[in-house]
């Protein structure tokens, strides 16, 4: 699970320009058979991520929206059954769900008086019955349950899978004896950043102290790393000394380079633990 | 001057007569009349004697010593006049110099290096300076040779006439002649003027007088006085006329002159002088061989003795400005390598002239060793207190065991006795300042921006040192090119007050982490808990490249007298502070410097009794010693950046030009109230005895004043008070109660090293000790204090005054032969131990108990004392934590409660919160009373034992159970003061944290207050991650919806063992988390109405990729019990009924109801929705877009539901009354 740079960038490569689909998926866990699918598609979905953020921008000026909210009127004129949304959006290469909001958003400016609030556009994403028109609601739907990158069926998953995976730590912490203070008790006391677990008594791990342990669900590819270090592992270092990160999807070898300055990458619950011994003398 | 010199040469005045004199200036009765007649007559020049002799002996050695005296004597210039002579050194250019030495110059590249860096200390490359070395203008910091703002300092000394060839330029830092960079040799300027190695009373025009800040001890200037520096005009009693001895310091000089300029044109002034220390110097080991020194050919044996013994008196009577530096210069005779052929008949000529200073003093080598080995006999006791690396170097110097045996042998006596190793520490690679909720959470800040923009701040703090870290070595890399618009940009965000206070804390907690020792080593922690498994998690790559690094790096130490420099990691905060440039930090700085050095230095540190204990070996001592070096550390630090911060502003280059000027600062620098009272805390340790904790840490402070400094009146009180305490440390007075050797040893090394501060006046030293006596205080002789405590131990001494460590630097080099710069010797490498900071006792002294308290201390040992101060700090504090936890946590859970009351009762509209709060506060305060009772409770609870367990078993019980009682006492009293002061504010503010937690959750996701299930205890927690099941779920649905490709669908069996994947997952609920039961909850609802619209392709033959309708039952019967049993979390079914879920059976064909029917009656029947939820929901559907036929159909459904009996078992018949006239297939199951 932990790649090299040359690897990751093998499989990096064959995801430009992938529509974020069930279909391309499989074709992805059929070209690298020997790596696990969480991984796959951890790396799949960040790649697909940046590819986002640096189109973003493109598909929001207004004439791109005028134009594909023109395309998708004609296109559920002809056929309201028609997966017209998610055509539109693999055409123009864009997320289905980040398409289906930018047509909701344009479709309630149209019938309503006031532009419709951010809240309001997410319930709908959220609960597509909401909709006032039935074929948009289908249309947004669909782009919703086939959108593997985005939308909120996604975004729960990585949610689901993040606390799934605290909870995974929590118990191997609690199965090695380990006290530790989770982020909902460092909150209560007013910790202005909490890491997942902060240690109550220090440990070693391959020889480097750890105070901290932040379980991470995700692939560390270099641009979640290096975000992730900004805003949360040097945050912590800065507060609590030393910590450990577990990337559960692995990560790219060459990212581990921290470890002497109190930074040290796993991709498993480390095996190789020491504890302080209380003497007994 | 040399008259006095003479006289004693000539024997007429007994070397104790004059010391005496020049260290007293009145009669001794010891003295015989004869000689007191001598000296009477000289007594104007009473106190240029020793600013003379330093000058004779730097003058005479200088052709041993071919860089010029490394040594500078900082002394007054009136002095050394030396009668001329025939072979008195040449002095013109520098190759004139280095013609005298034909081969490389031994000492030169590590010392001389050092020392040209050091700028001054010595005559080096630089411009000549006319006063001893004083000269050089050069930075500051030592390594880095940068330029910085604030170091400026070195002003050219020296003044002189007008006419006098001299150079006297500003320093030129980017010439790299004057300031090689480290580790590079200077190359020899062609042209340059070799620079006066003596100190030269070239009298000095009016004005120049005036504008020297040499002036800064005297009163009114006297402008008559043509021939005299201003520094000794106010106070020396001839300074009206001209006495004789001025008269003949005239002649001298006049005669010196004429001599000196007869010599440069006699001295065949090469062509091309040969490069000082040039690229080409050939190595060191090959070249220079050290000339034999031997006893026997010592030249005028007693005349080396006679002036051995006076310069050594002068030493051990502290008449000298710096111990060290002198011990320096004779270990610099003593390892002479070569001597230049001088043996040349000018001298033979004057050869019986024993008597007279013309004859030079060092005739050779031999001379030289002899005087060198005279002087260390004379200064054997302070030499056995140095490191034992030292004592064997000397113990072993050949040259030494020639010349005297008998010292040898007692230093080996001496090496062999010593325990003192000075280890090197390594330092930690930095370590953050931790967080600390009881000071840096969000109820420390006014307000939720505050919070967060100091939250950012630290992280860009870090970022910042991490960045310096990785680059500060880099030589193209420039702090303030790299972090200044950062740093800036973030101390511009700290706007509140508060917040400065909170940054300036972090500051200063990180400063004492990280720089604590000299190199920016440390890893003491103060007051907080040493990291035990720091030390022993080894990250072994990091120490092995600093051990690298070290060994790599060139001392830095620059020369016996280095300048104050701000070494390792503390240039990382030197920089901070430059590049932030705030006067706000910088103020909020000084205020938190300050009040942490009042703090540390009135801590009450342990009083060793002497005898009670056998002393090193006693565990407490050695706890004691380390917590003084720690506390003593941390000041030197504080103090040091307290200086540099507070005279920062006043800090310039040069001194003020002229005398109008100078008095109008110091006019108005003497309405400016110092940054910290130094004067009365130096006068409180003085009287406290404790002048060994508070002077290293004022000199480390007074180090970094302006030029202005000294001049008032202030300051100049305590310049004053500080020569009087180094006089008086006599180092060979060793009483009862008197301070201690190695603390005296510390006090002359930072106070000599202080007074060759170029901003400290040169003549400082040398000033009568008149105005000393209105400052001086009375020491209660009987009082003992810290300073007869033996807390200075040589670790300690070196680590504060790394420059004696030159000593063995030289030593060493002589060894190896080769520099001394690379520190020719291994040194040994510990890691450090670590220490903390006791706690500080409480002050708490009122009553007759206390008193009798007090009293019962006295008599015990202080470790009890400790022990129970200690105990009632924690358990007082553990305390209030104790209540806070369950007093005012038992609150909270009741406020909860009330509050949770009235949304019930209320609803979702609570009213104000202020209001809400005001109410909750009023029925939970009046609680708070009960924290007293509890608190005293806890405290008689816990303190005994706790007392019990840390002191000995051996503790009398009488004695035992008083220390507990008064620790239960001092607990109760600190628990008992805070929470009765506190605890109605901390109720409140406990409340007011929780009701806007609980006004918070009740938004978005009432889910997540419901109270939750756990699995049972037996569950393994093998149910599938909800996580999977999501994806699993959405894939079906992706498929259901389309598009697909022909091959893809799902199979009936995996469907249900996706359902009863879920009833597991939602069983077990280990891993699910509100949100995603949420999504399963709406997945399994749009799974169903996919499953009543036949939507969900089924793998299988092509004819069949329908789902049976028995299969299609089974699993709504499946859904409806997850909803029903399961899921505890809302789930969304009115979705079901929902227009597009609905509408999904418009599309197909044919149309068929009976699972609609079937799941709206069992919806009933579990009680999972109501008739009147169904029927509203209908009232919408009807309200929605139909096709014609699907409206009539959807009518004829609701009047079905609605007109049905509550039927237990589903009569699904009932549809096919609508098939036949609607033409539609009701497929039956």
């Amino acid at each position: 699970m932990i790649l090299t740079k040359a690897q990751y960038d093998e499989i990096a490569q064959c995801l430009v320009s992938v529509p974020p689909t069930r279909q391309s998926l499989r074709k992805l866990k059929q070209r690298f058979p020997s790596q696990s699918q969480a991984t796959l598609l951890s790396i799949f979905s960040q790649e697909y991520q940046k590819h986002i953020k640096r189109t973003h921008a493109k598909h929001h000026t207004p004439e791109a929206i005028e134009s594909y909210y023109q395309r998708y009127l004609n296109g559920v004129g002809k056929n309201g059954a028609a997966p017209v949304l998610l055509e539109l959006a693999n055409e123009v290469d864009y997320a289905p769900s980040l398409m289906a909001r930018i047509i909701l958003e344009r479709f309630l400016q149209e019938h309503g008086q006031t532009p419709p609030s951010k809240s309001v556009i997410n319930s709908m994403l959220r609960d597509p019955s909401q909709i006032p028109d039935g074929v948009l609601a289908n249309q947004v739907y669909q782009c919703i349950v086939n959108d593997c990158c985005y939308g909120p069926l996604v975004d729960c998953i990585k949610h689901a899978i993040g606390y799934e995976h605290e909870v995974l730590l929590r118990g191997l912490l609690l199965e090695k004896n380990l006290s530790f203070l989770d982020e909902d008790q460092l909150r209560a006391k007013g910790y202005d950043k909490t890491p997942d677990f902060i240690l109550q008594v220090p440990v070693a791990v391959e020889g480097h102290i750890i105070h901290w342990i932040e379980s991470k669900a995700s692939f560390g590819d270099e641009c979640s790393h290096h975000a992730y270090l900004h805003g949360q592992f040097w945050s912590y270092w800065n507060r609590f000394g030393p910590g450990l990160v577990i990337y559960w999807y692995g990560f790219i070898q060459e990212l581990d380079c921290h470890r002497e300055r109190g930074i040290l990458l796993k991709a498993c619950f480390p095996t190789d633990i020491v504890t302080l011994c209380h003497s007994t003398a | 001057m040399a008259a006095v010199l003479e006289s004693l040469l000539r024997g007429e005045v007994s070397v104790a007569a004059a010391v005496r004199w020049v260290a007293r200036s009145t009669r001794s009765s010891e003295d015989s009349s004869a000689e007191a007649a001598a000296l009477n007559s000289l007594r104007p020049l009473r106190k240029e004697f020793v600013p003379f002799l330093l000058n004779f002996l730097r003058e005479q050695s200088s052709r041993v010593l071919p860089q010029g005296p490394p040594t500078p004597a900082k002394t007054p210039g009136a002095s050394a006049a030396l009668p001329a002579r025939p072979g008195a050194p040449v002095r013109g250019g520098r190759g004139a110099r280095s013609q005298l030495f034909p081969t490389a110059e031994p000492l030169s590249t590590a010392v001389e290096g050092a020392l040209a860096r050091r700028g001054g200390r010595r005559r080096g490359p630089g411009p000549s300076r006319e006063r001893g070395g004083r000269g050089l203008g050069g930075p500051e910091e030592g390594a880095s040779g940068e330029s910085l703002p604030w170091a400026g300092a070195r002003r050219p000394r020296g003044s002189g006439s007008p006419g006098s060839p001299r150079l006297c330029d500003p320093p030129n830092l980017s010439n790299l002649e004057e300031f090689p960079p480290v580790g590079t040799v200077p190359p020899g300027p062609a042209s340059r003027t070799k620079p006066s190695r003596r100190i030269n009373p070239t009298p000095v025009s009016e004005e120049r007088s005036l504008s020297k800040p040499k002036t800064c001890f005297t009163s009114p200037p006297i402008s008559c006085v043509p021939s005299y520096q201003p520094s000794t005009l106010d106070t020396s009693p001839w300074g009206l006329g001209l006495p004789q001895g001025c008269r003949s310091l005239q002649e001298e000089r006049e005669m010196l002159r004429k001599e000196r300029s007869k010599q440069l044109q006699q001295a065949p002034t090469p062509a091309c002088p040969v490069p000082e220390s040039g690229s080409s110097i050939p190595s060191r080991t090959g070249s220079l061989t050290a000339e034999p020194a031997d006893p026997a050919r010592v030249s005028f044996r007693q005349r080396l003795e006679l002036v051995a013994l006076i310069y050594s008196s002068c030493i051990a009577e502290n008449l000298v400005p710096n111990l060290f530096l002198e011990l320096y210069f004779v270990i610099q005779l003593l390892t002479v390598r070569r001597m230049v052929a001088t043996k040349d008949s000018d001298f033979e000529s004057s050869q019986g002239a024993l008597d007279s200073l013309e004859t030079p003093l060092f005739q050779s080598i031999h001379d030289c060793v002899f005087f060198a080995v005279q002087v260390l006999e004379h200064q054997f006791q302070v030499l056995s207190y140095l490191d034992k690396g030292t004592l064997k170097l000397l113990a072993e110097n050949e040259r030494l065991l020639c010349f005297s045996p008998a010292l040898q042998g007692r230093l080996r006596v001496a090496f062999e006795g010593s325990v003192a190793k000075v280890s090197l520490m390594i330092p930690p690679s930095a370590q953050a300042v931790s967080f600390q909720p009881e000071t840096d959470n969000r109820a420390n800040f006014s307000s939720d921006r505050a919070f967060h923009t100091f939250k950012k701040q630290r992280d860009v703090f870090y970022e910042v040192l991490r960045e310096w870290e990785d680059h500060h070595e880099e030589p193209s890399w420039d702090f303030e090119k790299g972090l200044g618009n950062r740093i800036r940009a973030m101390m511009s965000q700290l706007s509140a007050a508060c917040s400065h206070s909170h940054f300036v804390r972090l500051f200063q907690k990180q400063l004492l982490q990280m720089c604590q020792s000299p190199g920016g080593a440390g890893g003491m922690v103060l007051g907080e808990a040493p990291d035990v498994l720091n030390m022993l998690g080894a990250d072994k790559l990091g120490r092995l490249r600093q051990l690298q690094e070290r060994l790599v790096a060139p001392q830095s130490s620059g020369g016996p007298c280095p300048p104050p420099t701000f070494p390792g990691c503390q240039g990382f905060f030197r920089d901070f502070i430059l590049s932030a440039s705030s006067f706000q930090f910088n103020q909020h700085l000084m205020d938190s410097l300050s009040l942490k050095i009042r703090e540390l230095n009135s801590l009450a540190l342990p009083q060793h009794e002497p005898g009670d204990e056998d002393g090193e070996s006693d565990v407490d001592w050695q706890g004691e010693r380390r917590q003084f070096a720690v506390v003593l550390l941390s000041l030197r630090l504080l103090a040091k950046f307290l200086g540099f911060v507070a005279f920062l502003p006043y800090r310039g280059p040069e001194p003020p030009p002229t005398r109008e000027l100078q008095d109008s600062i110091l006019a108005l620098r003497s309405q400016v109230p110092p940054v910290l009272d130094v004067r009365t805390l130096l006068q409180q340790g003085l009287w406290a005895r404790r002048a060994v904790l508070t002077v290293p840490w004022l000199v480390e402070f007074l180090s970094f004043a302006d030029h202005i400094v000294p001049l008032l009146d202030y300051y100049r009180s305590v310049f004053a008070l500080l020569l009087h305490l180094y006089r008086s440390l006599i180092l060979s007075q060793e009483n009862e109660g008197e301070m201690c050797f190695l603390n005296k040893l510390l006090l002359l090394a930072v106070l000599g090293w202080l007074f060759q501060i170029p901003t400290v006046p040169e003549d400082l030293f040398f000033l009568e000790e008149g105005p000393v006596d209105a400052f001086e205080v009375d020491i209660p002789a009987s009082e003992r204090g810290l300073d007869s405590v033996p807390v200075v131990d040589q670790q300690l001494l070196y680590t504060c005054c790394p420059y004696i460590g030159e000593l063995r630097k030289l030593l060493a080099s002589w060894v190896s032969g080769s520099s001394g710069r690379s520190g020719g010797f291994v040194r040994k490498i510990t890691p450090t131990t670590t220490t903390s900071l006791g706690a500080q006792p409480p002050k708490t002294s009122q009553g007759l108990q206390a008193q009798l308290a007090q009293a019962f201390f006295h008599n015990q040992p202080p470790s009890l004392r400790r022990t129970v101060e200690f105990v009632a700090e924690r358990i007082g504090s553990n305390c209030v934590k104790h209540v806070k936890a369950t007093l005012v946590a038992d609150l909270v859970r009741q406020a909860e409660v009330l509050l949770q009351e009235q949304l019930v009762t209320r609803g979702q509209e609570v009213g104000d919160p202020a209001q809400l709060l005001e109410v909750l506060c009023s029925q939970l305060c009046p609680h708070g009373s009960q924290a007293l009772t509890q608190g005293r409770e806890f405290c008689q609870r816990k303190s005994p034992t706790a007392v019990e367990a840390l002191l000995p078993e051996e503790t009398p019980a009488a004695v035992l159970s008083s220390a507990e009682n008064i620790a239960v006492g001092l607990a109760t009293e600190k628990a008992c003061s805070w929470l009765s002061a506190n605890i109605t504010a901390l109720i409140r503010r406990e409340v007011k944290a929780a009701m806007s937690r609980m006004l918070r959750s009740q938004g978005p996701e009432p889910a997540a207050r419901v109270e939750r299930r756990g699995c049972s205890r037996a569950c393994e927690h093998h149910a599938p991650l909800p996580s999977h099941l999501i994806s699993e779920i959405k894939d079906v649905l992706s498929l259901a919806v389309g598009p697909r490709d022909p091959e893809e669908g799902v199979s009936p069996e995996h469907l249900e063992q996706l359902l009863s994947q879920l009833g597991q997952s939602l069983q077990c609920r280990q891993f699910l988390c509100p949100t995603a039961e949420q999504h399963l909850a709406k997945c399994s609802v749009e799974l169903a109405s996919l499953l009543v619209a036949d939507q969900i392709p089924i793998l299988g033959p092509p004819t069949q990729h329908r789902l049976e309708r028995g299969q299609a039952r089974r699993l709504l019967h499946m859904l409806l019990s997850l909803w029903k049993e399961d899921f505890q979390g809302p789930v969304p079914l009115q979705v079901l009924l929902s227009p597009r879920n609905v509408g999904l059976l418009a599309d197909t064909r044919p149309r068929e109801w009976d699972l609609m029917l079937f799941l709206l009656r069992e919806l009933v029947e579990k009680d999972l929705m109501g008739r009147l939820e169904i029927e509203a929901c209908f009232g919408s559907l009807r309200e929605a877009q139909w096709p014609g036929d699907f409206s009539e159909e959807l009518a004829t459904l609701f009047r079905l539901f609605l007109a049905e009996p509550h039927l237990p078992e589903p009569q699904l018949r009932a549809c096919e009354l609508v098939r036949p006239n609607r033409g539609t297939v009701l497929a039956q199951s």
